[in-house]
């Protein structure tokens, strides 16, 4: 069979693209509040004032003729990550791992010489990966370090970690691992794998490679059945407060962790995808309602992601040693 | 439910209902058919006068058919050389009078008529009420044997239906009697019968009058009007067959003239001759009624697009075509979950492909952006600003154009030379969005959006090409209220794509269960 009857998907409460537009994006998410997380300074911004850490911000350029800086403003730095202010879905992210001679590496170890990335940063700002082809800026960021606990479960990449929140409440979270076939980049649509992630308890769940299910990494060849994502409570704590922080009802925030500095906040998406469902062979749809049926929205975030954490575990603690847990959390 | 959401099935109900009435309102009041394939035959008479004048005043008064509702006038014409002519309505009917002060030798007038049935039932043919029989003034010898023949016949019949029939059956019997072969004299004059049958009604005390009509068959020449009596029956008229009975209007019979009033008089001439001759051509119902409509001064004809100069009216029949391309775009979109790059490129591809025929279409598309995919890729290695690269497509994309047309031209394929009709900038933009899906998500994505939009096209250019569609559309605009309610529900749609269906297939085999 290669349709799923339209009868079993609503049962099991699988959210469909028609369904999300109409009934989380248009009815949750105030238009006038988009340009908030479509512009990724603004949002750096935000969330720097709300005390949420983000990636350094090493500089910005804006007009084509601030490109004979770049040079300049690379200088004094070995790593780092350029990116456009206004592109989605990963588009034109270019990343640089190491610096020598002159040579700039990506993480595949490909060379790429200063003009290849000035033509990069031109590209940007004319618009190649802005919404509608507008002029764009370019901001260039820190690179972040990889955290040993992905380390056997990344591919030339930082893994992101996804997770909806919807009117504050985190309600799915999924791994996003890189994968040779993604080129190092936390995109499921070329290849990286999937990983649903229990709400409760940061484990992983289910995994997914271009739809089908996989139970290792492609690449490394190690399984998801003991991974466990370290500091879980703070990166559901950081997702829920972006709800204050936007003020949109239902968003994606894309978390990363750092080696250094802990959980920060990479992105936040006004209108995620779909695939989260298939990564944790769950449907969006019951826990939309369980939030639609609460009364009124606890102010604090901390408590939010505390009412998360009991009502959308896959996992019952039951047979599982609570210190366990707490042991993993150190928030 | 919702009010936002009453509002508008409200909405969409009134909307709905407007148009589906308008378009019946068309269809039955007016009889615009629903298919163009609707054809109606449509007769044309000529009755042609022929006398000697003598060199006085000439006055011709001939009788004409009179309008009723299921028959429709196309065209009347009134010609003869030289004749002042003028159209008398008087309760008794219509009829043309020519005139001339001075006329010598053989003269000539001709009255020809256009008409179509309607094939609408219209109840009685004449609504006038019976004026009271008069007996006629038969000689003593011919009453009795009318008296006699009406006693038989009374004995025979139950009611005046039954006696009217009897009656004629037994004037038409091959072997008559002695009575009968009295009554209508030796003579097998068709009007002396017509006249006898309605003395002897008239002696019964049953009001009936002469009725004088022309059978329509094709390419008849010189034929002359049949005569059938119309008898008073229960409140309504009944046409009887005066020589087989038979009790209505017969097919293809057109009534000429009611009463006993003469047909043809002709003042200052003699020898007067009419007979008439007729043709039938088949034609097609929709300008038929469009025409016929437009004489009638039609309030939803009158403010049409008929009332568009042709030209107009054919740069319409594209423009009505766009919102069938829109639905079909958007089903494709909603209910199928297909990707195109673009939203409305589909159509305008659609359009193009009614210029150039399905084939040639779709090959010098692909001819174009795959040449022009080519060209964009050296381009992006130029190194050039965003507006200065799609503008450099587009002069690309013009070049590409230019060479098909001359090529195929010097290789004598001519349908090639169709290709100016793609929209260019379209087509610009088309090549550059799909370069740089390339670039960021590989040749597959290009190929699942080209293909998705290229799909959509097709099949919005099969529905647009339908030429019941084609038809309607034009003809009926209302059918974009249809349309518009159509996409207002779909707009409501929140239900699974059909791609979602093969999209999440892998969650249905793993049993979910549903959290809370």
């Amino acid at each position: 069979m290669f349709l799923a009857s339209a009868k079993k998907l609503r049962s099991f409460g699988i959210i469909g693209m028609n369904q999300r537009n109409f009934g989380l994006i248009s009815r949750y998410n105030p238009r006038h509040l988009y340009p908030l997380v479509d512009d990724k300074l603004k949002t750096k911004l935000l969330a720097q004032q709300a005390g949420i850490t983000v990636p350094k911000l090493l500089g910005t350029l804006q007009y084509q003729h601030d490109v004979r800086l770049l040079k300049e403003i690379l200088q004094p730095h070995d790593q780092f990550v350029i990116k456009p202010v206004k592109g989605s879905g990963g588009k034109g992210i270019l990343v640089i791992a190491e610096v020598e001679h002159n040579l700039y590496f990506k993480p595949s170890g490909d060379a790429v010489p200063l003009e290849d990335i000035e033509r990069h940063v031109s590209n940007i700002l004319s618009g190649l990966h802005s919404l509608g082809g507008k002029p764009d800026t370019v901001m260039i960021e820190s690179l972040i370090q990889l955290d040993p606990v992905f380390a056997d479960y990344s591919y030339e990449g930082i893994p992101d970690i996804r997770i909806i929140v919807f009117r504050g409440y985190p309600i799915m979270a999924m791994l996003r691992l890189t994968t040779h076939a993604s080129d190092g980049k936390a995109n499921l649509h070329q290849g990286a794998v999937g990983v649903g992630v229990d709400i409760g308890t940061g484990k992983a769940l289910h995994a997914v490679q271009y739809g089908n299910p996989v139970s290792r990494h492609p690449d490394t060849r190690k399984t998801f059945a003991e991974l466990t994502i370290p500091h879980w409570d703070k990166l559901l704590q950081l997702a829920a407060a972006c709800y204050e922080m936007t003020g949109l009802g239902y968003l994606g925030a894309d978390l990363v962790l750092d080696r250094d500095q802990g959980p920060m906040i990479i992105e936040l998406n006004a209108r995620p995808g779909l695939a989260i469902q298939v990564a944790n062979a769950a449907g969006l749809a019951p826990r939309v309602a369980a939030i639609e049926a609460l009364a009124a929205i606890d102010p604090d975030p901390q408590s939010r992601m505390e009412f998360s954490k009991r009502q959308f575990t896959q996992n019952p603690p039951a047979h599982q040693p609570r210190l366990a847990r707490t042991r993993s959390d150190d928030s | 439910m919702h009010l936002a959401k009453l509002r508008l099935y409200i909405l969409v109900a009134l909307i709905m209902g407007l148009g589906i009435g308008l378009i019946l309102y068309k269809h039955f009041a007016l009889g615009f058919p629903l298919s163009p394939d609707d054809k109606k035959p449509v007769w044309t008479i000529e009755a042609r006068i022929d006398f000697a004048a003598r060199g006085d005043p000439v006055i011709v008064s001939f009788a004409l058919p009179p309008k009723t509702p299921d028959i429709i006038f196309i065209e009347e014409e009134f010609a003869s050389p030289d004749y002042g002519f003028s159209e008398l309505i008087s309760p008794s009917g219509r009829r043309a009078q020519w005139s001339k002060r001075t006329a010598t030798g053989a003269q000539t007038a001709y009255y020809r008529l256009s008409l179509y049935d309607t094939g609408q039932k219209s109840g009685t043919d004449a609504v006038d009420l019976p004026t009271e029989p008069e007996k006629p003034e038969f000689d003593e010898v011919l009453r009795t044997a009318a008296i006699t023949l009406l006693d038989q016949i009374r004995n025979r019949s139950a009611n005046t239906e039954t006696f009217t029939r009897e009656l004629i059956s037994t004037l038409n019997s091959g072997a008559p009697s002695q009575n009968q072969s009295l009554l209508l004299n030796d003579q097998s004059n068709e009007d002396y019968k017509t006249h006898l049958i309605i003395n002897l009604l008239a002696m019964e005390g049953i009001s009936a009058r002469i009725v004088r009509g022309l059978y329509l068959q094709d390419g008849r020449r010189r034929q002359t009007l049949t005569n059938f009596v119309e008898v008073y029956l229960g409140g309504e008229w009944r046409l009887y067959n005066q020589k087989t009975a038979e009790i209505g209007k017969p097919k293809n019979f057109l009534i000429w003239q009611r009463g006993d009033q003469s047909l043809l008089d002709v003042v200052g001439g003699k020898n007067s001759q009419i007979s008439f001759s007729m043709i039938k051509n088949v034609q097609s119902a929709r300008d038929l009624v469009a025409r016929n409509s437009i004489n009638q001064q039609a309030g939803i004809i009158d403010f049409s697009i008929y009332s568009l100069p042709i030209e107009q009216q054919n740069a319409f029949k594209m423009i009505l075509l766009l919102p069938i391309g829109a639905l079909i775009v958007v089903i494709m979109r909603l209910l199928i979950g297909i990707r195109t790059s673009g939203t409305f490129m589909p159509i305008l591809i659609a359009l193009a492909l009614i210029q150039t025929t399905l084939l040639t279409g779709i090959v010098i598309f692909l001819i174009v952006v795959g040449t022009g995919l080519l060209i964009r890729s050296y381009l992006s290695r130029l190194n050039l600003l965003f507006v200065a690269r799609i503008s450099a497509v587009i002069i690309v994309v013009i070049a590409i154009i230019a060479s098909i047309s001359i090529i195929s031209n010097k290789l004598g394929l001519d349908q090639a030379l169709t290709v100016t009709f793609f929209p260019m900038i379209i087509l610009s933009w088309t090549i550059e969005r799909m370069s740089v899906l390339w670039e960021e998500d590989g040749p597959r994505e290009v190929f699942i959006q080209g293909g998705g939009s290229l799909l959509t096209a097709i099949i919005a250019y099969l529905f647009m090409t339908n030429r019941t569609i084609e038809y309607l559309t034009f003809n009926f605009p209302e059918l974009m209220l249809v349309n518009l309610a159509l996409i207002l529900i779909l707009g409501q749609y929140t239900g699974y794509r059909l791609t979602e269906l093969y999209r999440f297939h892998s969650l249905e085999r793993r049993d979910v269960s549903s959290q809370r």
